[in-house]
């Protein structure tokens, strides 16, 4: 099968679980495993090669100009992780469907257990270290839905936004680390990059790239000092912690050191930082799990331990001590997943995890019982378990490793990480299993159904048949080791035995067990002594560091955002005038080459309005009514002067938005005040007036000089102006750019308005549902209301007019590829035509007639625009090409058809369901409850003599 | 005419500054108004001033003013009146919600000036 699908069918498979769920729980639980069997199957399918040694590849170019490619590689290792996750995979989601109880949602668990599957595919089969990252950072993010898995519990968030903390951390540090190594090799494929050991060992980048990935590797697979959040990620269910906290994303980190290891291995740097790292939590971790009382704790310090036995493997740089690694991951991954799972069976059995309260379960689970026990004395070292191999292994790698320049360190650290090791091992059978039979369990227990046990138990299978017949499983580890190591070693000639003769690793191992033993013996005063004994405590100093950096960040946002908008203001025009004046004092201004043009005396009345209307707007503006009607002074003056500087098309939109724009403002200045209050100070005032003199003064400046110069270069407009007509089928320049040339900026714009007028929308309902919705209904008008609300005149003549209304706006519509116009303009006129209905019939009379809501009117606006762009791919043209073609339908003249159009049907609808769209949600709010909802058109109608009196207000004058 | 319509903007500029440094909302919008005709003149000017010559070709007419800014403002109008609307919007909320059309954050009555 390809490896596209068996990356993509985890990802594609996390879709059924949750379609599904309505099924039951067999049925969710059968989808997700098919899924993964699936995969799984198409995995052994590429056994063959792998075995033969060939590099099975699949690729599709992404991104090439960013070296992203979507490039996918099975090698021996690839296989070998692939398997872990797909096989273990099979068994949790066995072990899972009988775990979870009825109340947990199983559909999400397994739609978030198939991501993290797929993403976890995708890391170890990734051939592009970008497309490794994505895969990466996908792990960290399931993990942290599984490990919050139970919501309400407290543990399980903290426990989530801790790993995700780390991981997450770990994560951006690996990413600049994989762009440096990138930027060195010159490649983001791997299968590059693994080719150029001495190229990158040699480049000053490599010690900091070094750092940056091995941040990555350590955070991810819980190295000292990192390894706190393993543990705190036990609050998930132990389904998730067997399957990501014991086999499979905490090797995440391993397994990208051992596919670095070719190109990253074998200096003194990665000697010392990874043995070092590896060592200490190895120990650590041991020593810590030896004082656990919760079993999942106790189990995972002691992955923290074996992975830092596995990271110190790898650090040695040598053949063997790769392959020691390998063999180990697959040792550990088999009895730690059982272990576990085991532990799962007796939380779920006993509802206790706490081994104080545990003991003698021997014979009331001896299915457990065994499972565990042969499982734990496999990671104790015992001979004839599969630990005990590779454990073996590592001793012996130990024996021959020098650090810091003493040949005894690293042995006797690992024989005494190997003493607690066999220790909990001894604990964890003793204390649970062993003993007397209580009679305080939370909960009778005994073994749980075959569902339950099964997967732990192949697991042990494999445990003891790894364990009694080694050479069974070597040529495997040996393939995986030879493409670990790729072509910067050999692998090692070794054979896998239990009996090597009186080695060193032999002593050292039967001083572990018996060390492990005395251990157990004198643990009551040991633990008691722990317990005493000051530790720092990795949560409290995690919290601290995040509660510091929160506030921190909150100090500063705080100061620099302190919701004083007139200081942003304030802020942001003294820096643009000062970026200004700088440029101004420090460029060089070219001369004049234009000259400046005669203005007759209209312009300057126009002008002379447009500064009065400003200046009276400026000092009148506490009286709010007229300074609105001053704006609109100001409005229309833009408008005559767009007219008059050849801009009618901009003169016909300005002249209709400032119509809507002024009944909007009307309508809002309908609840506000009615007048602004003198508060700020004389000297605020005067400063205000400094800012806004300089500002204007800076922009006249610009704006005179630019206009007197002709343009650097030649304008692009040349290019419109010729093929406006040749290549748009328009005469009307402007528009053709609107709807042809530059189609997808406009159809853009008409998205964003659309959005705007849906946030308006949203707005309005969001107070309407709030406590803003009393207050309205029950609000005393600070003005007093007209008596005759709807009068007869306007409805009249609104009603008259609508039909010339919509007939100039379809006109303006259809002239508008040729002359002034467009779906602009017309999109305004017709609003506001419909918008007078509204004022003169009043919300009520009006929207009951309304066919079409106008959410729709907007959408169909933006899907019209949209498939008229799309209309061109059938074509095989790029999106929004636009033909046209003339056609004569006698006994008209000829006309033209074109696709642009149809694309300003789409502008035109865009704009009219906006525009009404938020004029229609300010008048919403203008709704109150003792108000008279009339359902006739006008208040008084001589034609409906009877009833009429009582829908008018009592103010009425004049009815 | 290129002073006229320089010195426009100017006063529309200075104008929407000050009336956005004001501290109730609705001065506060009608300088953003104000501001956004400067703009769209400015925009509109940057492509040279021309009186009589429309961008609508003819076949007996052969300059055109420049007809790519008035395509640029054009939308800018339309888009401006969206900005505008919810702007007005969020005014609106705010004051319906609090009896409040302060622009600034109000946490202490005496911590309202002394602001840069």
């Amino acid at each position: 099968m390809s490896l596209f699908f068996i990356v993509a069918l985890p990802f594609l498979g996390a879709l059924l679980p949750g379609l599904m769920n309505a099924a039951g729980r067999a049925a969710c639980a059968g989808v997700t495993f098919t899924v993964s069997l699936a995969a799984f199957i198409g995995l052994l399918t590429n056994l063959p090669q792998v075995l033969r040694g060939e590099l099975v590849t699949a690729r599709v170019n992404w991104m090439p100009e960013l070296g992203l490619n979507f490039t996918l590689m099975l090698d021996g290792l690839g296989f070998f992780f692939a398997l872990l996750i797909l096989g273990i995979g099979l068994l949790i989601i066995a072990y899972a469907r009988h775990y979870l109880s009825r109340d947990d949602n199983m559909g999400e668990f397994f739609t978030y257990l198939l991501l993290f599957q797929g993403a976890m595919v995708g890391i170890v089969l990734s051939d592009n270290i970008l497309l490794l990252l994505v895969f990466w950072e996908l792990t960290s993010l399931s993990s942290f839905l599984l490990i919050g898995y139970w919501k309400h519990l407290p543990a399980g968030r903290q426990g989530a936004r801790m790993a995700l903390t780390v991981t997450g951390m770990g994560g951006l540090s690996m990413i600049a680390g994989m762009l440096m190594l990138g930027q060195i090799a010159g490649s983001y494929d791997l299968s590059v990059i693994l080719q150029n050991r001495e190229l990158i060992q040699a480049d000053p980048l490599y010690l900091p790239a070094l750092i940056l990935i091995l941040l990555g590797c350590f955070t991810k697979s819980a190295q000292f000092p990192f390894h706190f959040w393993l543990p705190h990620a036990m609050a998930a269910p132990t389904p998730v912690s067997a399957y990501l906290h014991s086999a499979t994303m905490v090797k995440a980190g391993i397994f990208l050191m051992a596919r670095m290891w070719p190109v990253l291995s074998g200096t003194p740097e990665w000697f010392v930082i990874v043995t070092t790292a590896g060592l200490v939590t190895m120990v650590l971790g041991a020593v810590i799990a030896l004082f656990k009382h919760d079993l999942k704790a106790l189990l995972a310090f002691s992955t923290v331990s074996h992975l830092g036995l596995i990271t110190m493997l790898l650090g040695t740089g040598t053949a063997f001590g790769a392959m020691a690694a390998v063999f180990h991951i697959l040792n550990h991954a088999t009895f730690k997943a059982a272990l576990f799972m085991s532990a799962g069976i007796v939380d779920h059995e006993a509802h206790t995890r706490d081994i104080r309260r545990l003991g003698g379960l021997r014979t009331l689970m001896p299915v457990t019982f065994v499972i565990a026990t042969l499982a734990a004395l496999s990671m104790a070292g015992i001979p004839l378990l599969n630990g005990f191999l590779s454990k073996e292994m590592m001793l012996e790698e130990a024996t021959h490793t020098v650090l810091f320049n003493s040949p005894l360190l690293v042995p006797v650290l690992a024989t005494i990480g190997s003493v607690f090791s066999a220790a909990y091992c001894f604990r964890l059978i003793g204390h649970t299993f062993l003993g007397k039979v209580r009679d305080d369990y939370p909960s009778k227990p005994h073994d749980p159904n075959p569902g339950m046990w099964l997967p732990p138990a192949i697991l042990v299978v494999l445990v003891v048949v790894i364990g009694v017949a080694p050479f069974l499983a070597e040529p495997f580890v040996k393939t995986v080791t030879a493409s670990l190591l790729g072509e910067a070693g050999e692998v090692p000639k070794a054979y896998f035995k239990i009996w090597h003769g009186l080695v060193p690793a032999l002593f050292m191992s039967i001083a572990a067990v018996v060390g492990g033993l005395l251990l157990m013996v004198i643990f009551k005063p040991l633990s008691n002594a722990w317990e005493a004994a000051p530790r720092p405590e990795a949560k409290v100093i995690f919290e601290g560091i995040v509660e510091a950096a929160a506030s921190a960040a909150r100090a500063l946002t705080h100061s620099l955002h302190n919701g004083a908008f007139s200081r942003y203001a304030m802020i942001s025009f003294v820096a643009i005038v000062a970026i200004g004046y700088h440029a101004w004092a420090t460029g060089t201004i070219g001369d004049a080459t234009r000259a400046m043009q005669v203005a007759g005396p209209v312009p300057i009345a126009g002008w002379a309005m447009l500064v009065a209307a400003t200046g009276g707007l400026v000092f009148l503006h506490r009286n709010r009514f007229l300074a609105l009607i001053l704006i609109g002074i100001v409005g229309l003056m833009v408008s005559v002067g767009f007219v008059f500087l050849s801009a009618p098309d901009l003169a016909m939109t300005q002249f209709t938005v400032e119509v809507v724009t002024i009944i909007l403002l009307l309508l809002a200045l309908n609840f506000l005040p009615k007048t602004t209050p003198h508060e700020s100070t004389v000297l605020r005032r005067v400063r205000d007036t400094g800012v806004a003199i300089a500002g204007g003064l800076a922009a006249f400046a610009l704006a005179y000089h630019y206009m007197l110069r002709d343009a650097v270069a030649t304008p692009i407009s040349e290019f419109h102006l010729a093929n406006s007509y040749k290549g748009g089928g328009g005469t009307n320049v402007v528009n053709v750019i609107l709807v042809d040339f530059r189609g997808f900026d406009t159809y853009g714009e008409i998205i964003v308005l659309g959005i705007a007028a849906l946030l308006i929308y949203a707005l309005t309902e969001t107070l309407l549902n709030g406590p803003v919705r009393a207050r309205l209904l029950n609000r005393i008008p600070d003005q007093p209301r007209a008596g005759d609300m709807h009068p007869m005149m306007m409805v009249v003549l609104t009603r008259v007019i609508m039909p010339v209304v919509l007939l100039v706006g379809f006109y303006i519509f259809l002239r508008g590829h040729n002359e002034p116009g467009g779906g602009f303009i017309a999109g305004l006129v017709v609003s506001i035509g419909v918008v007078m209905q509204y004022m003169a019939s009043g919300f009520t009379w009006t929207s009951a007639r309304l066919k079409y809501p106008y959410h729709g009117v907007i959408g169909a606006g933006v899907l019209v625009a949209g498939f008229t762009g799309i209309g061109s791919w059938f074509v095989t043209k790029p999106f929004l090409t636009s033909d046209f073609t003339y056609v004569r339908i006698p006994p008209f003249d000829k006309f033209e058809l074109a696709t642009a159009a149809l694309f300003d049907v789409g502008v035109f609808l865009a704009v009219v369901g906006a525009v009404m769209l938020s004029l229609e949600s300010f008048s919403r709010l203008a709704r109150r409850a003792n108000a008279d909802e009339s359902e006739h058109p006008m208040d008084i109608n001589p034609a409906r003599a009877e009833g009429s009196s009582d829908l008018i207000e009592p103010v009425k004058e004049g009815g | 005419m290129e002073l006229l319509v320089a010195s426009a903007i100017g006063v529309m500029t200075a104008g929407g500054i000050y009336l956005v440094l004001r501290l109730r909302t609705f001065p506060v919008i009608l300088g953003i108004s104000l501001l956004t005709y400067a703009v769209n003149v400015f925009l509109f000017s940057s492509g040279r001033l021309t009186i009589g010559a429309p961008p609508v070709l003819s076949d007996d007419v052969t300059t055109y003013t420049d007809p790519l800014p008035q395509a640029l403002v054009l939308t800018a109008i339309v888009i401006s009146f969206g900005m505008t609307a919810v702007a007005v919007m969020i005014g609106l909320g705010a004051f319906l919600g609090s009896d409040d059309d302060h622009i600034d954050d109000q946490p202490e009555p005496s911590e309202t000036e002394g602001q840069p």
